[in-house]
């Protein structure tokens, strides 16, 4: 097989890191190519460069053995190159074809030509089964459909080369198998692609070959055939790791929270939860597992003050604290990890002292008086940042600086570091590669360990099965069977979730 | 009923069109400027300072010529808060005060350079005087309401359907507004984000230097201190209440300048309100507009007064 591009000895330094350090890459023809390393590992650093955004410190690129040199994305893509960015970059307000043919516009005279860009766009989206709307307004349509609109921008601007940067992370499993059918026929018609991910899953499922990369570094380039999950896994961390977690033996103790004939509304005004009963123990996880948008996120908000309730009645240790605010949980001993770490997590722009402080900047410690006892607080979580690994160590620096992996650390730290009861945890290790999802399952077993009781809520099946004692299934905004992680499998929990019976 | 007659005569009309010109040429250049992702509080000042390039054009080469020259200083003073908010990346607010404070300094210092013994005011310069549209002239009522205007009137009106046209029309239209709302999404699809917003900055200038040019050359026939009193930023309100649409501004434009004349005649007419109550009539006319509007959502560009960084 030929080599399409050939990147070699690629060197890419921002003012704090070495993001790619003298990187080789070589993609044949046809094929889809993994880009496999954890967070902060350089993958989209190296394919922004490809893709003529960022501009390399050294190296060369070569397109079908002819070294190229691109000024800005209008060059990447006149030399047959394309990406789908991990953030899509779809304008909301405008509809799809404005959105498709943006930077390509047909016109007639000095008309936009809609009409006959239209008739191109439903063209194209038929012979790649895209099946989208061109008359839609991308703020209308689900995210699945906006990330075809995202393919078919690449197919209108006649992309050979076609860069997806973690295209599953924001899919829902159905998803995920929809775009695997679209990128397997897009190989079928002689594309070339190239898949970025951190999940040892996909890279099995999907591709023909992997590059590993870490710490900006190329480790290794091998057949997708010839390797398997666990020596992926090691490649990319750099360590053995462990899939399971070690579940520590706690004596199920007292009950901590109990939750009765719960109803909410949602966002919107419309019935969420709609009488859910359960409770959870001293030393015991119970894991709530269900389809997103039945009523998980309106429960985490109601655990942690966030969502007022309609009916029904919560209590800690017996005492009530049904629509107790936020700030009160906070004291009665509740930690909470949110679902979305960069909007409730943290606030990105304050510096990792003030973000480690949070929710109880008020109370002794760090408090003299009317005003911070900044040494104390920055003392304080220096300690943290070292017995939490957080990287880099640096107090001053600000949250949004920060890798995913290490946001989490961030909430995690401030979240365990007081003595807390309950731990309320949503989605602890979404977005988060292997590494920084075991150490956040490792923390939360250490809680489970100091006998705190834990709900824990995902939309991770595997996470669920792993780490809980009980496993509830949420449908509707009802609980609608429990199951023994034990004595059950995914699939039987899958059927509950889909909303069938046991 | 006597009194209310006196007020709603024919010459309202005409006069709401005549206050509607400078307003809207402001609006128009708000929505190009803001439609590209950046705050232009500076229309004041680039108004201003046309205002006062045409009044000294018209003094030494003529009426048109003089427009042309506000028109054209106006484009520069937009090209330089381009520069300031695009290239140099200020803050926009600052940027544009700065200019509205130059403007309001700087023709006092040349106006005594250039015509010895004035101040602050130019001499009475030549102007541009109204022409009569043969046919439209002869209709009834309507015929003397706007077949008989300033020719600068007419251009600002036609101006509406064609920066609408500009804007949703084309395809420098499209990257326009795609730069204002999404910087990010239109660099990588090849767009040059810096281009765009300095296209739409200037042209914003040049619409509020022709407006300012109507003032010194066609509404008056001078260049007096300030005397924009405000319009640039009036056009800035009414752009908003029109949500970011050329014809939604000259709505509120019309409904903005049918209270100022409203309240000029009701003065004349010697309605017994004090002036300075009438005087605030087409400000308390546009807020309610605004009320009303309230309800539906006014949001503008996404990107609207950030600066765009490349990594
Ligand atoms: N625009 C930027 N400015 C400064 N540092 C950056 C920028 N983009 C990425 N980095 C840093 O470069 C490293 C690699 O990032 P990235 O390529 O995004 O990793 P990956 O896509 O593999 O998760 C990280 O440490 C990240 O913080
Ligand atoms: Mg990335």
């Amino acid at each position: 097989m030929p080599s399409i591009i050939r990147m070699e000895n690629i060197v890419k330094r921002f003012p704090s890191v070495l993001a790619n350090d003298h990187v080789n890459l070589e993609v044949e023809e046809g094929e889809i190519h993994c880009l496999l390393g954890e967070n902060g590992a350089g993958k989209s650093t190296l394919m922004n460069i490809l893709y003529g955004l960022y501009s390399h410190d050294s190296g060369k690129i070569l397109i079908r053995d002819r070294e190229v040199r691109f000024r800005g994305p209008a060059d990447a893509i006149a030399n047959g190159i394309g990406m789908v960015h991990q953030d899509f970059m779809l304008i909301p307000v405008f509809t799809v074809v404005e959105n498709l043919i943006l930077g390509a516009e047909p016109v007639k005279g000095f008309s936009l030509d809609l009409e006959k860009a239209r008739e191109e766009i439903a063209n194209l989206s038929e012979k790649y089964k895209l099946d989208v709307e061109p008359t839609a307004y991308i703020e209308n349509i689900s995210v699945g459909m906006q990330q075809r609109v995202e393919i078919l921008k690449l197919l209108y601007r006649g992309a050979e080369i076609m860069i997806f940067d973690e295209p599953t992370s924001i899919l829902t499993p159905q998803e995920v198998d929809e775009l695997y059918k679209i990128m397997n026929f897009l190989r079928e018609n002689g594309k070339t692609i190239i898949f970025i991910t951190h999940k040892l899953k996909e890279v099995m499922e999907i591709s023909d070959r992997v590059t590993v990369l870490r710490d900006g570094r190329v480790i290794d380039t091998i057949d997708t055939s010839s390797t398997n999950p666990h020596e992926l896994a090691r490649m990319m961390v750099g360590r053995e790791v462990l899939f399971r977690v070690e579940k520590p033996s706690v004596r199920i103790g007292k009950r901590v929270l109990k939750i009765e004939n719960l109803h909410a509304r949602n966002q919107r005004g419309l019935p969420a939860l709609n009488g859910v009963s359960l409770d959870v123990a001293e030393g015991e996880v119970v894991g709530i597992a269900g389809i997103d948008g039945n009523g998980q996120t309106e429960l985490v908000e109601v655990l942690s003050g966030l969502r007022k309730i309609d009916r029904g009645k919560i209590s800690l240790y017996d005492r009530d604290i049904t629509n107790f605010t936020p700030k009160e949980l906070i004291d009665m001993g509740i930690a909470h990890i949110p679902e979305d770490r960069r909007l409730r997590g943290l606030i990105l722009d304050f510096h990792l002292y003030e973000n480690l402080i949070l929710g109880f900047q008020d109370n002794k410690p760090f408090r003299r008086g009317v005003i911070l006892d900044l040494k104390r607080v920055k003392e304080w979580s220096s300690e943290l940042v070292e017995d939490f690994d957080i990287r880099p160590r640096d107090i001053d620096v600000n949250a949004g600086s920060l890798s995913g992996g290490n946001q989490q650390k961030v909430v995690i730290a401030r979240e365990f570091s007081r003595n807390i009861k309950l731990l309320v945890a949503s989605q602890p290790s979404r977005g988060l590669d292997v590494g920084a999802t075991e150490f956040v399952h490792n923390q939360i077993m250490r809680v489970k360990a100091e006998g705190k009781a834990v709900l824990l809520v995902s939309l991770e099946l595997s996470e669920v099965m792993n780490l809980s004692d009980r496993i509830l299934v949420i449908y509707e905004g009802k609980i609608q069977a429990e199951f023994d992680p034990k004595k059950t499998t995914e699939s039987e929990i899958g059927l509950v979730m889909a909303g069938g019976h046991v | 009923m006597g009194i209310l007659f006196n007020i709603l005569n024919l010459a309202i009309f005409t006069s709401t069109l005549r206050i509607t010109t400078p307003i809207l040429f402001a609006a128009l250049g708000g929505c190009m400027t803001e439609r590209s992702g950046v705050i232009n509080i500076g229309l004041e000042g680039m108004m201003l300072m046309g205002a006062f390039a045409a009044a000294v054009g018209s003094y030494f080469w003529g009426p048109w010529l003089g427009v042309l020259f506000g028109i054209f200083v106006g484009g520069i003073m937009g090209l330089l808060h381009a520069f300031m908010s695009v290239t140099v990346k200020a803050n926009q607010i600052i940027s544009a005060t700065a200019i509205n404070i130059f403007a309001l300094g700087f023709p006092n210092l040349i106006v005594p350079v250039l015509w010895k013994g004035h101040y602050a005011m130019t001499p009475v310069v030549p102007v541009i005087k109204s022409i009569q549209i043969p046919v439209i002239a002869d209709i009834p009522v309507l015929g003397p309401i706007i077949g008989n205007l300033n020719p600068i009137v007419y251009i600002a009106f036609l101006l509406v359907p064609v920066v609408h046209y500009v804007l949703f029309k084309t395809r420098l239209g499209l990257r326009i507004r795609a730069v204002g709302e999404h910087p990010k999404a239109a660099d990588t699809v090849g767009i040059n984000v810096a281009l765009m917003r300095y296209i739409a900055v200037t042209v914003s200038g040049l619409l509020a230097g022709f407006g300012g040019a109507f003032l010194s050359v066609a509404y008056q026939s001078q260049f007096s201190q300030a005397m924009t009193a405000g319009r640039g930023f009036i056009g800035l309100a009414a752009m908003i209440f029109g949500r970011w649409r050329p014809f939604g501004a000259l709505v509120a434009c019309l409904i903005f300048a049918f209270a100022d004349a409203f309240q000029a005649s009701a003065q004349a007419a010697g309605v017994p309100i004090p002036p300075d109550l009438l005087l605030t009539l087409p400000y308390l006319l546009t807020l309610i507009a605004l009320a009303g509007l309230i309800g539906k959502k006014a949001v503008g560009p996404a990107a609207n007064g950030k600066p765009y960084f490349k990594d």
